[in-house]
């Protein structure tokens, strides 16, 4: 059982602050208060999979996971990111809720290969999508994600591409459930998409490692 | 950066390296709190750790305590002993200072409790 309610999860998250300028290059948009929320107590609630766990969060932004995920009970939590703005609003975030989560500034995909594997129970993650000059972070966030992680990974991932994300997985040894559907709305920072802000669907996954 | 965290980084990552273990601390600015002990979490936690890395960290920046220098026997039920582990592992914190590679000397700094191991495209 998680010790909060779900309700209060969302409420405590919907307090942080997000990017203040973010960088499109790196694909910063923050997980809503609302996903957040619903994705740890997911994790907690139906597979107690964060509550006296190690927690890693990649691509922790301004650390709406990692936080949740302290909320929710975690025995520690490592953040990783590569950008020290975002990195700044974190510690920022943090300190007003007394809350502690650790952080490493690295590139990912440069540093953490080779390091810290099946060190934590759990990775949960928002990766980047990819663009069109990128193809395909996620995916090798994701393979990252399973090295680190020692029973299970929980992330995002566009639906249109569900199918290769699983099978993706699977040569990770990982088996992927999508848990959930969800309609994410990215928002207007996105220069290159005309409208303010666009809907895309997105399945939240439970990546199970063997 | 806490103690927990020192014992799994490397600079293995830079070009020439070779093992890039463990890392020196010169610690400008250390933190001490109090987080709650969870002696479940640190009996499991500590299979994971480099002893003798966690040890010399924690002597070189003055908080090893009455740690032993080398790992007790049949310590998941050492009550005592595991509260000395979790006081070096997670309620010390170096705030500001400087990770050092053992190989190359090159310095990561900490601030503001976060280890930035950031690389020059130079020295991939
Ligand atoms: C979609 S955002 C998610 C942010 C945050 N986790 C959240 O859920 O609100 C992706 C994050 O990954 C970071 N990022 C992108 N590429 C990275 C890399 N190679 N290494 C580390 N962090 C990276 C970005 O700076 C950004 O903060």
């Amino acid at each position: 059982m998680a010790s909060i309610q779900l309700r209060k999860l969302e409420e405590y998250l919907q307090q942080l602050d997000g990017f203040e300028k973010p960088k499109v290059l790196l694909e910063q948009y923050c997980t809503s208060a609302h996903i957040a929320s619903h994705m740890l107590y997911c994790a907690q609630v139906q597979f107690n999979d964060i509550e006296g766990h190690t927690v890693a969060d990649l691509g922790c932004g301004c650390g709406i996971l990692s936080l949740g995920a302290k909320i929710l009970g975690a025995s520690h939590v490592i953040g990783f990111e590569i950008d020290s703005d975002a990195l700044k609003i974190q510690s920022q975030n943090f300190s007003e809720m007394e809350l502690f989560v650790e952080a490493v500034q690295c590139d990912i995909l440069q540093y953490l290969p080779g390091r810290f594997e099946k060190y934590f129970d759990t990775v949960i993650m928002n990766p980047p999508f990819g663009t069109k000059h990128n193809a395909g972070t996620d995916i090798k966030f994701l393979e990252i994600a399973t090295k680190l992680a020692s029973n299970t990974v929980y992330s995002l991932h566009k639906t249109s591409t569900r199918n290769y994300v699983l099978q993706k997985a699977a040569q990770y040894g990982a088996k992927g459930k999508v848990i959930a559907e969800l309609r994410y709305d990215l928002p207007k920072a996105y220069k290159f998409h005309r409208k303010t802000s666009v809907d895309i669907q997105v399945d939240f996954i439970r990546f199970e490692l063997n | 950066m806490k103690l927990l965290t020192h014992n799994m980084l490397t600079s293995k990552c830079l070009k020439g390296v070779t093992v890039g273990y463990p890392l020196g601390i010169v610690a400008k600015d250390i933190k001490v709190s109090e987080v709650d002990f969870n002696s479940e979490f640190i009996a499991r936690i500590i299979p994971k750790l480099d002893w003798a890395t966690l040890w010399k960290a924690a002597e070189s920046i003055g908080h090893v305590g009455e740690l032993p220098q080398t790992l007790i026997q049949d310590f998941e039920t050492n009550e005592e002993f595991l509260k000395k582990v979790h006081h070096v592992l997670l309620e010390v914190e170096v705030i500001n200072g400087d990770l050092l590679c053992p190989e190359s000397g090159r310095k990561f700094p900490i601030n503001d409790g976060i280890p930035n191991m950031l690389l020059n495209e130079d020295e991939v």
